[in-house]
């Protein structure tokens, strides 16, 4: 299964998503999905679904669940070069624009790219949102979970004053489905 | 405010080195430690509370403007918060070795987790209980996820011209499934030149 043809790919598919991941990592979502189970046949819906649930498990940057989609496609040198590709060009990018972007400070083109981005970002969110409940999103069971945990993240705070760390709706849709859907 | 570096990094320094001081005297293992704990502990999204905590309150880093300064840069450029913060003050406090090591500490706790977690899952696969918790898992999290994104939205969800844009990125996305590539180099021209400077109109912030 490890050819360098596949190997290549994985590189090639996940250093341009990096790129492309313009307001973090749900933005990419959609093209992720469009890549890796349309054009290249790595994953199914469903698998993609798992895999994209995986990370939701992990703590820090909530992208890292590209290391199982390159460990799926290609083994351990897979995992290594989906992370490679997806946070190392945007890191490098980083890495040289932050100078940059200190140099244009007071710019009014740096207020008008940041005011330019803000709606465009959202979109993505949303796209990235609809990406993923369209693998997630099965029957009722798991409508019924994705509007509980909507509901309580959205309206909770104002309701009970205090904010709950998300990890808990992760676990406790986990704990549901488990419960629900076996 | 301008970060000016350093062209040499300085040795480690002390334990209790001056807060705030030349930020070469941070050592790269404190860097790293520091940045291992925020990827080890920041369960569920939402990294910039734990970075902001981190950096700015405990290790004093950074001030509240350069630490927002720094997010306007990883959010305006490609790649997630996350690693990008890692990236630009681990570069900030040590030059690009810095970066390095603020970005490894960064993902290694979670790249770990989410190696050994997808060996077992390959492994698994046909396990009809892991498919179940993990049908669970991808539904809350696109309530979560429907929900940060009204929570992020609402404060552009009142002039015509943002709700605009974000049903014209929505839809070449979602529904015509336009390559990302293309999207972005349609609409941020035209969001630019909607929000270009001097087009004789102040918008809050």
């Amino acid at each position: 299964m490890n050819n360098p043809h596949t190997d290549l790919s994985v590189l090639g598919v996940f250093s341009l998503l990096s790129l492309l991941a313009i307001g973090g990592g749900t933005a990419v979502l959609p093209e992720m999905k469009a890549l890796t189970i349309d054009a290249h046949h790595w994953l199914t819906d469903s698998q993609f679904r798992d895999i994209y649930s995986l990370g939701q498990v992990a703590p820090g940057p909530n992208m890292l669940m590209v290391i199982v989609i390159g460990y799926h496609v290609a083994g351990t040198p897979g995992a290594l070069l989906a992370f490679t590709g997806f946070f190392l060009p945007a890191s490098v990018l980083a890495l040289g624009s932050s100078r940059l972007w200190n140099h244009f400070d007071g710019s009014p083109w740096r207020l008008a790219l940041q005011m330019a981005l803000a709606p465009i970002v959202v979109g993505l969110m949303a796209a990235g949102t609809v990406a993923v409940a369209r693998t997630a999103i099965t029957g009722t069971e798991t409508t019924l979970i994705a509007v509980a945990v909507f509901v309580l993240v959205y309206f909770g705070p104002k309701i009970i004053g205090a904010k709950v760390n998300p990890a808990f709706y992760i676990f406790a849709g986990g704990l549901l489905g488990y419960l629900t859907l076996t | 405010m301008s970060v000016t570096k350093p062209p040499i990094p300085a040795p480690p320094s002390a334990p209790g080195a001056p807060q705030g001081a030349p930020a070469t005297q941070v050592s790269l293992l404190e860097i790293f430690i520091t940045f291992l704990i925020i990827g080890g502990i920041s369960f569920g999204g939402g990294v910039v509370a734990y970075l902001r905590n981190a950096l700015v309150v405990e290790k004093g880093w950074l001030d509240e403007e350069e630490f927002l300064t720094a997010l306007e840069i990883s959010q305006a450029l490609p790649g997630l918060n996350a690693t990008n913060m890692s990236v630009i003050v681990g570069d900030r406090l040590r030059g690009p070795v810095g970066a390095i090591v603020g970005f490894l500490g960064m993902t290694l706790p979670g790249g770990l987790l989410v190696f050994a977690l997808g060996i077992f899952y390959v492994s698994n696969h046909g396990n009809p209980a892991m498919h179940a918790i993990l049908a669970g898992i991808g539904a809350a999290a696109v309530g979560l996820l429907a929900a940060v994104t009204v929570q992020i939205g609402h404060k552009q969800l009142e002039h015509l011209r943002e709700i605009l844009l974000i049903l014209i990125t929505v839809v070449l996305v979602s529904f015509l499934h336009v390559s990302l590539v293309l999207v972005l180099l349609t609409v941020l021209p035209l969001a630019l030149f909607i929000y270009r400077p001097g087009r004789g109109e102040v918008d809050e912030p």
